[in-house]
C-alpha cells in the first residue's frame, strides 16, 4: 500500500494536495513555499486533478479567494510563508470566524525585517491568535501526513476551523529525504468528500455569510468559535488513530522522546527536534537522563498533557524559534509556563530563543542547552530564565562554546 | 424567513449560528429603516413615465411597483437619501423636509 | 556517528552541482539507504559559487543541521579553489575529489595542509568527449560513487540508466553519451 520514495517537503505536500483533489487552489508564490502551488499547477495543467487553479495577485487575494471558494462548498487549499502569511493577516481571522475548513501549508520562514529567506517560526507564531488549528512537522514525512490529516480535522463538524500545516523552510521544504507515500485511493478514501452543511450559490437553501455583529452578538459568535478549537483536540487525536490504522505511523499532540525516566528535557518544534533527538541519543549513551518533547499541535495548545508529561522532571528548556519581544521568553515558553502554573512549580524552567533567520542549529548547540540545564539543577536555580542560543554576544563570549 | 426565525441579541452561544451565518433569505424585510428618514420623497403619479430609474437606483429597494408601474414609496424602509428624486427626469419625485411636512402634510 | 557519511559539493550555479547531489541521493536511495540532499540558498545566479550537501546512512537520519565536517568534499569547478577553502572541516580520514586534469599530487600543493586522500577526475574532458558539452556532473557523480563505495559499479550504472530513462524521456539521444561518461569516470578516477 505504501510507496517508498524520496521527496522534498514541498513535493510531498504537493502530492498530498493532488491526492485530495481540492475544488479550488488559489495561491501566490513566495520563497520557500512557491513550489507547492507550482507543482500543483502542473498537476492541474495535466488534468490530474479537477481543481480550479487560481493564480491571484497577492496572498491577501489568495486567502480571500479560498474563503469564497470554501463558502461556495468546495475544498479550498493554499500555501504561503513569511510575509505572504503576514499580508493575508486580516483574512486569516475571517477564514476562522467564518468557520471555513481551509487547509494551508505554511512553510516557515522568518518575517522581514531585515529580509530573510531562511527558516524560523516568526510567521506562524505571529498568527497564533487567528483561530487556526496549527500543526507542526519535523520532516517531509510529517509534512505529508499532516497535510492529509489537516483536511479531516478542518472539515469535522465539531471543528469547522481552518488548519495550518507548518514545516521548516528549506530545511524540510527543499531537502530531499526518504518518505513513504500513500496510494492515491488510500488518501482519497481517508479524507472522503467535503460535504458542508450549508454553502453559498445554493438557490434551494439561500444563506447570508460574513455579517456585521452589533455588541449583542459578537461575543457569542467568538465563544462558539472557541468551542471549535476546544473540540479540535479530540478530533485531532481521533484522526491520528484512524491514520495509524491506515499507515502504522503514530501521531499525537506532541512526541515524547526518551521521556520515561528523563530528568532534563528540551521542548521544541520542527526540524530542530530531529537534531535534538540526536543530542539526546548521545547523552543517553553517556548515561545522562535526557529527553525531548516535540510539539506537533500548537493550536489548540495541549496544556493538560504537557503538564502531565513534565511531571517528575527537574529542569526543562523551552526553545522558541521566534522572538515575540515579550522580553520574558518566547511564545512556546509562555504556553508551557502557564500550563505549569497549575502543575509542578518546583520544575526549573527556562526559555531559549534560537535559530532566528536560519541560524543553524547543531547537535552541539542542543548539547550546550542540556549542559546549562544540568548546571541549573546543580545550583538549584533557573535564573536568569530568559536565554538566547547561538547569537553572537560580546558579553557571553567567555562562556560561549564558540558557536 | 419568518420574523420569529430572526436570531435575537444575547442568544446563548450554543444556540447561535456558526460564523453568524443567516440561513434563509429576505431577513432585511424585518429591519424597518423608515424611522431613519429626515426628508421624505413625494411621488406624483401623473408625472411618472415608468422609466424605472428610481426603482433601479434606490439603494433600499423602496420604490413600490405594481404590474410594471411605479405606484409609490415603501415608507417603512425609505431612508430619505434623495437618489430617486435626483435621478427622476420627469420631475415626479421631490423631497419634502420635515418642516414642509408639518406645514403642508404629506403622502406619508 | 553511526555509519553515516556526509558529503559537501562545491560548484558554480548552472554546472549541475545541486543536480549531482540529488542524483547521488537517488543512487544511494536505490540501494535502500536513508538519504538527504539539500543545497544552500542565498542570492544567486549562473556562475556564483553554490554548495550542496548529502547525508547517506543505513539508519533514519534525524539531524537537520548544515554539514560542518564532511567525510567527502567534491569540487566540480577547480577555479573555486582560488576563492574558498574547499577542505574546510573535511575529515582527515575523508577524501577530496576535484574535477581537474591535474594529478592528486599537484592538487595537494593547493590544499593548505590537508592530510587526507585526494582524487582527481578530468570530468570536463570526459564530458566533451562523450556529450560534446561541458556538463561534468554525470562523471562527477560516478567518481563520487566509486570513492565512497556507496553503490557497486554495475548496480549503480543500472539504476543510473533507469533514472536517465525518466530524466531524458524527451531527449533519449542523451542517455548513451551520459552512460559512457559515467562508465569512463569509474575507470579514470586518479588517486
Amino acid at each position: 500500500m505504501a510507496v517508498r520514495d524520496k521527496r522534498s517537503g514541498n513535493e510531498a505536500v504537493g502530492i498530498a494536495m493532488r491526492q485530495m483533489n481540492p475544488g479550488v487552489v488559489a495561491a501566490f508564490p513566495i520563497t520557500p513555499s512557491t513550489e507547492v502551488p507550482q507543482y500543483f499547477s502542473g498537476y492541474a495543467a495535466n488534468g490530474e486533478v479537477d481543481t480550479e487553479f487560481v493564480p491571484v495577485e497577492s496572498e491577501h487575494s489568495a486567502m480571500s479567494a479560498c474563503i469564497g471558494a470554501s463558502y461556495a462548498g468546495v475544498r479550498a487549499m493554499t500555501a504561503t510563508s513569511s510575509n505572504g502569511l503576514a499580508l493575508m493577516w486580516e483574512m486569516l481571522y475571517i477564514a476562522s470566524s467564518d468557520r471555513l475548513p481551509i487547509v494551508m501549508a505554511v512553510v516557515n520562514r522568518a518575517l522581514s525585517g531585515p529580509i530573510s529567506i531562511h527558516n524560523d517560526h516568526a510567521d506562524s507564531m505571529g498568527a497564533r491568535d487567528a483561530g487556526w488549528v496549527q500543526l507542526y512537522g519535523e520532516n517531509n514525512q510529517e509534512a505529508y501526513d499532516n497535510e492529509i490529516m489537516a483536511v479531516c480535522v478542518a472539515e469535522h463538524p465539531d471543528v469547522e476551523l481552518p488548519v495550518m500545516n507548518c514545516y521548516d523552510g528549506f530545511i524540510t521544504s527543499h531537502s530531499v529525504e526518504n518518505i513513504e507515500l500513500l496510494e492515491d485511493d488510500a488518501v482519497r478514501d481517508f479524507v472522503g468528500e467535503y460535504r458542508p452543511g450549508h454553502h453559498l450559490l445554493n438557490p434551494g437553501a439561500p444563506m447570508s455569510a460574513g455579517p456585521l455583529d452589533m455588541p449583542g452578538y459578537y461575543f457569542e459568535h467568538k465563544r462558539s468559535q472557541a468551542e471549535g478549537m476546544i473540540c479540535a483536540k479530540k478530533v485531532i487525536l481521533e484522526t491520528a488513530d484512524r491514520f495509524y490504522e491506515l499507515t502504522g505511523r503514530r501521531y499525537g499532540l506532541f512526541e515524547a522522546y526518551q521521556m520515561d525516566d528523563a530528568e532534563m528535557a528540551v521542548i521544541l518544534i520542527g526540524s530542530s527536534a530531529g537534531t535534538a533527538k540526536e543530542a539526546v541519543k548521545r547523552l543517553r549513551r553517556e548515561g545522562v537522563k535526557a529527553g525531548l518533547i516535540k510539539i506537533r499541535v500548537f493550536r489548540p495548545f495541549p496544556a493538560e498533557e504537557i503538564k502531565e508529561a513534565l511531571k517528575g522532571l527537574r529542569a526543562v528548556a523551552v526553545m522558541d524559534k521566534s522572538e515575540g519581544f515579550s522580553t520574558h521568553g518566547g511564545p512556546l515558553f509562555h504556553e508551557v509556563s502557564s500550563a505549569l502554573y497549575y502543575g509542578d512549580k518546583d520544575l526549573l524552567l527556562c526559555s531559549y530563543i534560537y535559530g532566528l533567520g536560519g541560524r543553524d542549529v547543531r547537535v552541539e548547540d542542543i548539547l550546550q542547552v542540556f549542559k546549562s540545564l544540568s548546571d541549573d539543577i546543580a545550583r538549584g536555580s533557573a535564573e536568569p530564565y530568559c536565554r538566547y542560543l547561538g547569537v553572537t554576544d560580546k558579553e557571553k563570549e567567555e562562556a560561549a562554546d564558540g558557536i | 424567513m419568518k420574523e420569529q426565525d430572526l436570531i435575537q441579541p444575547f442568544t446563548p452561544w450554543q444556540d447561535t449560528t456558526r460564523g453568524g451565518n443567516i440561513y434563509g433569505s429576505g431577513s432585511s424585510k424585518y429591519y424597518r429603516t423608515g424611522g431613519w428618514r429626515v426628508d421624505t420623497p413625494q411621488f406624483e403619479a401623473a408625472r411618472c413615465v415608468n422609466c424605472m430609474r428610481c426603482f433601479l437606483l434606490c439603494p433600499d429597494g423602496s420604490i413600490a411597483l405594481e404590474d410594471g408601474q411605479v405606484t409609490g414609496i415603501h415608507y417603512d424602509y425609505c431612508k430619505g437619501c434623495g437618489i430617486c428624486s435626483e435621478v427622476c427626469n420627469a420631475g415626479a419625485i421631490h423631497m419634502m423636509s420635515r418642516q414642509e411636512e408639518s406645514a403642508h402634510g404629506s403622502e406619508r | 556517528m553511526d555509519n553515516m557519511i556526509e558529503i559537501r559539493w562545491h560548484g558554480r550555479g548552472g554546472q549541475g552541482a545541486k543536480t549531482a547531489a540529488m542524483l547521488l541521493a537517488e543512487a544511494a536511495f536505490d540501494t535502500g539507504k536513508f538519504i538527504q540532499g539539500f543545497p544552500e540558498y542565498g542570492p544567486e545566479r549562473m556562475g556564483a559559487p553554490v554548495t550542496a550537501y548529502n547525508r547517506i546512512s543505513n539508519e533514519r537520519i534525524l539531524v537537520h543541521s548544515n554539514i560542518y565536517e564532511p567525510d567527502y568534499v567534491v569540487v566540480v569547478d577547480e577555479t573555486l579553489m582560488d576563492t574558498l577553502d574547499v577542505t574546510a572541516g573535511l575529515k582527515k580520514e575523508g577524501a577530496l575529489l576535484i574535477n581537474s586534469p591535474k594529478s592528486p599530487a599537484e592538487i595537494r600543493e593547493k590544499c593548505g595542509g590537508y592530510e587526507g586522500r585526494i582524487y582527481t577526475i578530468d570530468a570536463d574532458r570526459i564530458a566533451m568527449e562523450t556529450l560534446g558539452k561541458n556538463f561534468p556532473n554525470t562523471s562527477m557523480l560516478s567518481a563520487v560513487v566509486k570513492i565512497t563505495k556507496v553503490e557497486e559499479e554495475e548496480r549503480f550504472l543500472e539504476s543510473l540508466q533507469e533514472s536517465f530513462r525518466h530524466k531524458f524521456e524527451h531527449k533519449p539521444q542523451m542517455i548513451e553519451p551520459n552512460m559512457q561518461a559515467a562508465a569512463r569516470a569509474f575507470r579514470e578516477v586518479k588517486e
